[in-house]
């Protein structure tokens, strides 16, 4: 099979495009470009190696959870669950996403241009070499980086529809016990999570950011400049254990 | 001793070493990770602090003079039938400290146990029963969504060949299932025990939220591989090492609350299975934070079927809890291939007690609701019910298959197995006996080939006594005990609960 392969998803149901696409990985496509994507499930999901995606329309729930490896290009919007446990990858979003984006995800890229929703990046982890980063171009719901065990959050604020809402919802970093949360130009107070406080950077910081935004910045066709042009204050846990102490033996 | 809490003496068991017998030999001190014995350089000899004590029995096991015994300490309050000393004692220490009193094990309370109030039937005269040492007898269980009908088409020679399309089911020896208990909460020694000892009998255990370590994938036929809230050490290899995948939403020794690994238990190999840093907690949230409904519990089980390619079936793990018939019909219609109901009794590796004792409900009502509501609602194929939470022995199982289980898992009784005595402080990572420990020094005192001999041997002689009895009714397959509540009676319930278990009072 070509390397390179258009599959028409119009009118398919999930399951069967989903088998379409583990068919032809399996006979060796290695750059697929979805077309007429109209909500079907699981896109990619699972899909281990160097793999490349393009979907032309708006993809459903879960897209590319537990995937290993590939590239995948949203064209549009996503819907919620994109990045689901994933464990390596790319996955860059031309719109915006819904809710938990890259819940429990392990290591790769999730680039959003957009806005995003509730839950994102809860419980994102971090082991050995592996990072995970999400970045976010717009505002995000509530809950944002809760359970956080480790990993990077970029929170720009730029490319919002929300103008009206703050740059996160309320309960940023709830009980995050590892990992940092960026967020441009500053939060306030009230929307952080207990015992968190936004601070000023540090060079190690700043290298990181600056690093993200570059490779962000590339496959959005952004200005990094501009995204740089501001100050950014991180979110830290104040504590890896942040519940060691709650309990007596009975 | 003016500043010493309030407690200081209030403490469960007292130390009774005999003098003449003790030779001062130190083995209860090397043997006792709560250092309650200690050498006395002053004395020069052998003493103890009762304090320290937890009741676990390890000392007088291993006393080569057979000098100590282990006692419960009766401190004398008053009698007082509201406040009874286990309430007393949890004041003062949470008044001690401002902390949420942690457990661990199944709960001790006296909530009835409605095993004890059932009771089997037996072949007289008719239908005669069947001797399992001479006459086949089939224990044989498949896990998974049976279909509503079958269809046949005759091949050129005549002969039927199954046209439906069957869909991944697990297959048993035995209808029983080591039930999760994470690498972790438990240690290597112990999966390994696990492993093969299902491997052996043909049965699964069961991962548990921990991952599964790279030597375990060989034993991957007999694994039920879990997913919790934490998606711990969960990636697409993981999905696919097992014989089923387990979504577990809720546990019977904790309803409705997450999970808490602490730094202390995660070591170097506990890290690497579970893929998070050495030494920082590992949390389980509360709830999945993708499942807030049963249509987002559908797109998580089609999800994992996605991810292994629709080979195994999927399960998922609840509490047994209020209203559990009408959340399991839910689970079903989302898709589940099999539910697993934990009640109320089941163990845990750390809970807080006022959850462990005070939230869900026992197993056996919750059982005799899910299956009969799944039955009136037509639905009782699409999924196999397995039973957990409490299971002691032969006789729970075949009452619990009679209720309308497919298979029961059981932990905590594996766990005695293999020298467990439920001190129920498994939370301190210092078990004693070696199972609920990752400090190496404790966790080789499981022997992984002794402690899988013990279990296969438990199995085996459940799987004798449930022939036994399945033989005395008359029934030469466990097929034939599913949701047969003729064979149960009850003593001394009530017509409300007689009503829920769908069983008569003995003597009708």
């Amino acid at each position: 099979m070509a390397k390179k392969l258009t599959l028409d998803a119009g009118g398919i149901y999930y399951r069967q495009l989903n088998e379409q696409i583990r068919e032809a990985v399996a006979a060796g496509a290695t750059d697929i470009v979805l077309k007429n994507v109209n909500g079907q499930r699981y896109l990619a999901g699972a899909l281990e190696g160097d793999l490349k995606f393009e979907i032309q329309g708006v993809p459903g729930q879960d897209m590319c959870s537990f995937m290993r490896g590939p590239k995948v290009r949203v064209k549009a919007n996503a819907q919620d669950g994109v990045g689901n446990t994933m464990d390596d990858g790319t996955i860059i979003i031309e719109g915006l996403a819904g809710d938990v984006v890259g819940y429990a995800m392990r290591g790769g890229k999730i680039y959003i241009k957009g806005d995003v929703g509730y839950r994102v990046g809860i419980h994102m982890k971090a082991y050995m070499e592996k990072l995970p980063t999400i970045v976010i171009g717009g505002k995000a719901g509530d809950f944002l980086g809760e359970y956080m065990a480790g990993g990077i959050i970029l929170l720009l604020g730029m490319f919002s529809g929300m103008p009206a809402e703050p740059i996160a919802g309320r309960s940023l970093g709830t009980g995050m016990h590892g990992g940092v949360i960026y967020v441009r130009g500053g939060v306030p107070q009230e929307q952080i999570g207990p015992g968190l406080t936004a601070q000023p950077l540090d060079e190690s910081d700043l290298a990181a950011i600056q690093g993200i935004v570059k490779d962000y910045a590339r496959e959005l066709g952004l200005d990094a400049k501009a995204i740089l042009a501001s100050e950014f204050v991180k979110i830290k846990p104040f504590s890896h254990r942040p519940y060691g102490n709650l309990y007596v033996p009975a | 001793m003016l500043f010493q809490p309030i407690n200081r003496n209030y403490h469960d068991f007292s130390i009774v070493r005999d003098k003449d017998l003790c030779i001062n030999c130190k083995v209860c001190i090397r043997q006792c990770s709560y250092e309650a014995h200690f050498w006395d350089e002053s004395r020069q000899k052998v003493m103890h602090d009762n304090a320290k004590c937890v009741g676990c029995h390890r000392c007088e096991a291993f006393c080569p003079t057979s000098a100590l015994l282990i006692q419960k300490k009766r401190s004398d309050f008053r009698d007082n039938a509201l406040w009874r000393p286990e309430f007393i004692k949890y004041i003062y220490k949470q008044a001690d400290s401002g902390g949420v009193l942690l457990t661990g094990m199944g709960s001790p309370v006296n909530i009835p146990v409605y095993w004890d109030k059932l009771l089997l039937d037996a072949s007289q005269v008719t239908n005669p029963s069947i001797d399992p040492l001479r006459e086949p007898m089939e224990l044989k269980t498949f896990l998974g969504a049976k279909p509503v009908k079958l269809e046949f088409s005759k091949t050129k020679d005549g002969s039927p060949k199954l046209k439906t399309r069957l869909t991944p089911n697990i297959e048993l020896n035995y209808p029983l299932m080591f039930s999760a208990m994470s690498f972790g909460s438990i240690n290597f020694n112990l999966h390994i025990a696990m492993a093969r000892a299902a491997t052996e009998l043909g049965i699964c255990y069961n991962t548990g939220e921990g991952g599964l370590h790279k030597t375990l994938y060989q034993y991957g036929k007999n694994t039920i591989v879990q997913v919790a809230s934490g998606r711990f050490g969960v990636h697409r290899d993981y999905l696919n090492a097992g014989a089923g995948i387990e979504i577990k939403v809720g546990q019977g020794a904790k309803p409705g609350i997450g999970g808490h690994l602490p730094g202390e238990k995660i070591n170097a190999m506990v890290s690497e299975t579970r893929m998070v840093p050495l030494g920082s907690d590992a949390i389980s949230p509360a709830p999945h934070h993708d499942i807030y409904s049963i249509e987002d519990l559908h797109q998580l089980i089609f999800a994992l079927k996605e991810a292994s390619e629709y080979r195994v079936p999927v399960s998922v793990k609840i509490a047994a809890v209020h209203n559990v018939a009408a959340i399991a019909s839910g689970i079903v219609r989302a898709g589940a291939d099999i539910v697993a109901i934990d009640g109320m009794r089941g163990g845990t590796g750390a809970a807080p007690g006022m959850i462990r004792d005070n939230v869900g409900i026992p197993i056996e009502l919750a059982l005799a609701q899910v299956d009969q509501r799944l039955r009136d609602e037509g639905i009782r194929n699409r999924a196999s019910i397995v039973a957990a939470g409490g299971i002691r022995c032969s006789a729970d199982v075949v009452k619990a298959i009679a209720l309308g289980a497919d298979a029961c898992y059981f932990a905590t009784a594996a766990l005695l197995a293999v020298g467990c005595t439920l001190c129920a402080k498994c939370y301190t990572g210092k078990c004693p006996w070696g199972i609920a420990t990752n400090d190496a020094k404790l966790a080789k005192r499981q022997n992984p080939d002794v402690a899988a001999k013990k279990l296969v041997n438990l199995v085996h002689a459940w799987g004798h006594e449930i022939e036994e009895m399945l033989g005395g009714m008359g029934l030469n397959s466990i097929e034939s005990l599913r949701g047969n509540r003729d064979k149960l009676r009850a003593v001394g319930l009530s017509d409300t609960e007689m009503d829920i278990l769908g069983v008569k009072h003995a003597g009708r």
